[in-house]
């Protein structure tokens, strides 16, 4: 089953619409509460990059019996250098989302520590994309 | 009062004209109207009091005992609510109004500013404590407990495991009087004078204990008139009044933290905003904070539904009674309660109400078909087919508890189609 979910860039009043939603989903499912913890973490973090970082894009949400498959594309502008993105603390986000409370550079590392599976893939200039499975 | 309800909250189907207004504002979509009346889900209910609170009609109302149940027993006892001194005018002392409650036929009364102030002690041990799972969420608001058992149960480990000051307070003076007046555990009758539905539901329902210390609870707003009357006629009375204790700030929003001097707290009142809260605890956004202090009703206790104060001038109440008030002594404290006895022992179990089915392959199905049933409902979110939303629809037509022409745009459709 596939769920899909648009995060527009900078919309702070929509962001975590689709980790709440997907958290619905999965209760009504009856999956088990930490999994589901772990899908609501991974999805918050990624929409919440999409938002701050990049020119909006989507969240789309697979579930099958047996495993959570989260997918997070965007429309750029793409990370230069992943090895440094996912490092602890590390972040490119300015000033002014930092002092709303974002960007702490915990994001990616969070969202890989809530997988079972991870993959980020970006072409500098043109788009991130990030697969999260969890298995059920 | 039937010992076998669940839930205080109750339809009175005379008043209700099946308006749908509790329906919307339900905050774990435990309504529908089925007939034209408003009927609860048992199971969904958290007695937030919501819908007592939004009813135009006031078809809403809590089930709760009365002065005459106090026959049963020989020797009756008042637990004032925290925030029951703050619903009358400051002129009326404390005194004179436990004289008050007396006439009504209490032999005691409990002073519970003094229990909230015991826990406030071991409140504060825990948030030092390494080993507790921090933010510790308060169980003061039965109805915020009951709310995480539905729709955050990973957040059950957050829950304090400190009783509410009502139970500490009932258990120590049963036995109190037991031991020193010798009259018989049967005899003896403790009675809430309660603010709110969801604390007289956690006396005949509790969560976390077999059992409550509680015989009854008597609504605050019930009881008011008869208490004024009384005070009305009374004499002016001694000028030394009895002594009040920090505790009783746990009556109004922020007063837990407060008499706990816990610094790194969060404290949230309306039912909503302590939803979102719980979901940012959840993504872990909240992990460096100590205490949760979180209540359904906007003010804290003082907001209860089956007070009769407005509730901010209550609040002020509260707060000037403080300014003149004493704390107890640390040791005191220590040396009569240890922490052990204070705690709930019961494991809180997580409710399992919202899923679909116990099978994933069986709800993965019921979920498709929802969606599918999605697709074809206006999506207006009107209500007046006796579910909350067009989603909530699909998902009762799935469940089998509602029909797809209960949609008023289906049934027409479907009328004219015949024609």
């Amino acid at each position: 089953m596939k769920f899909e979910y648009t995060i527009s860039n900078l919309n702070f009043s929509t962001a975590g619409e689709a980790s709440s939603n997907i958290k619905k989903v999965l209760k009504l499912l009856g999956i088990d509460s930490k999994i589901i913890r772990r899908a609501a973490i991974a999805t918050y973090e990624a929409e919440i990059n999409i938002a701050i970082h990049s020119h909006g894009g989507k969240i789309i949400l697979y579930i099958e019996e047996d495993s959570i498959k989260i997918t997070a594309i965007d429309k750029g502008p793409g990370i230069e250098n992943i090895e440094l993105a996912m490092k602890e603390g590390y972040s490119t986000a300015t000033h002014e989302i930092r002092e709303m409370g974002f960007g702490a550079g915990m994001g990616l590392p969070n969202i890989k520590k809530c997988s079972n599976e991870f993959s980020i893939t970006s072409e500098f200039g043109k788009y991130t994309k990030l697969e999260i499975t969890i298995f059920i | 009062m039937n010992k076998e309800y669940f839930h205080s909250v109750i339809l009175r189907p005379d008043l209700c004209t099946g308006c749908t207004v509790c329906m919307q504002n339900c905050p774990t979509q435990a309504i529908r109207i089925i007939d034209g009346k408003a009927k609860i889900i048992s199971e969904k209910c958290i007695d937030c009091c919501m819908c007592l609170k939004v009813c135009p009609y006031n078809a809403k109302t809590a089930i709760t005992d009365s002065l005459i149940e106090l026959q049963q027993y020989k020797y009756n006892i008042a637990l004032p609510s925290l925030s029951f001194y703050a619903q009358f005018s400051q002129k009326y002392s404390k005194n004179s109004i436990n004289l008050a409650l007396k006439s009504l036929g209490f032999e005691q009364i409990i002073d519970a500013s003094y229990y909230a102030e015991v826990l406030s002690v071991y409140l504060k041990d825990l948030s030092l404590c390494n080993s507790t799972v921090k933010p510790i969420i308060s169980t003061y608001c039965p109805a915020v407990t009951r709310l995480i058992q539905i729709k955050n149960p990973e957040l059950i480990k957050n829950i304090s495991r400190l009783e509410s000051p009502m139970e500490v307070a009932a258990r120590h003076v049963r036995n109190k009087i037991i031991e020193e007046k010798n009259i018989s555990e049967n005899d003896i009758g403790i009675f809430l004078l309660s603010p709110c539905p969801a604390k007289i539901t956690s006396i005949k329902n509790p969560i976390g204990i077999d059992k409550s210390s509680l015989d009854g609870a008597l609504s605050i707003k019930e009881l008011f008139p008869k208490i004024l009357k009384i005070l009305l006629t009374q004499r002016n009375e001694e000028i030394n009044d009895l002594q009040n204790f920090h505790g009783e700030l746990w009556g109004r929003v922020g007063g837990q933290s407060k008499v706990s001097k816990i610094d790194k707290s969060i404290v949230v009142d309306g039912i909503e905003e302590v939803s979102k809260i719980l979901d940012m605890i959840e993504l872990g956004k909240l992990d460096n904070i100590d205490f949760i202090e979180a209540y359904s009703c906007v003010g804290g206790c003082v907001g209860g539904p089956l007070n009769v104060e407005n509730p901010f001038i209550a609040k002020y109440r509260i707060d000037n009674r403080s300014n003149s008030s004493y704390p107890v002594s640390n040791n005191e404290i220590r040396s009569n309660f240890k922490f052990e006895n204070l705690c709930w022992n019961k494991e809180i179990l997580p409710s399992k109400i919202m899923e679909l089915d116990n099978d994933i392959s069986i709800a993965l199905k019921k979920m498709e078909a929802i969606n599918a049933l999605l697709k074809k409902l206006p999506g207006i979110d009107c209500g007046a087919c006796g579910s909350p939303s067009c989603r909530a629809l699909a998902e009762d037509v799935v469940q089998n508890r509602a029909k797809f022409t209960d949609c008023i745009f289906k049934k027409f459709e479907g009328e004219e189609n015949e024609n």
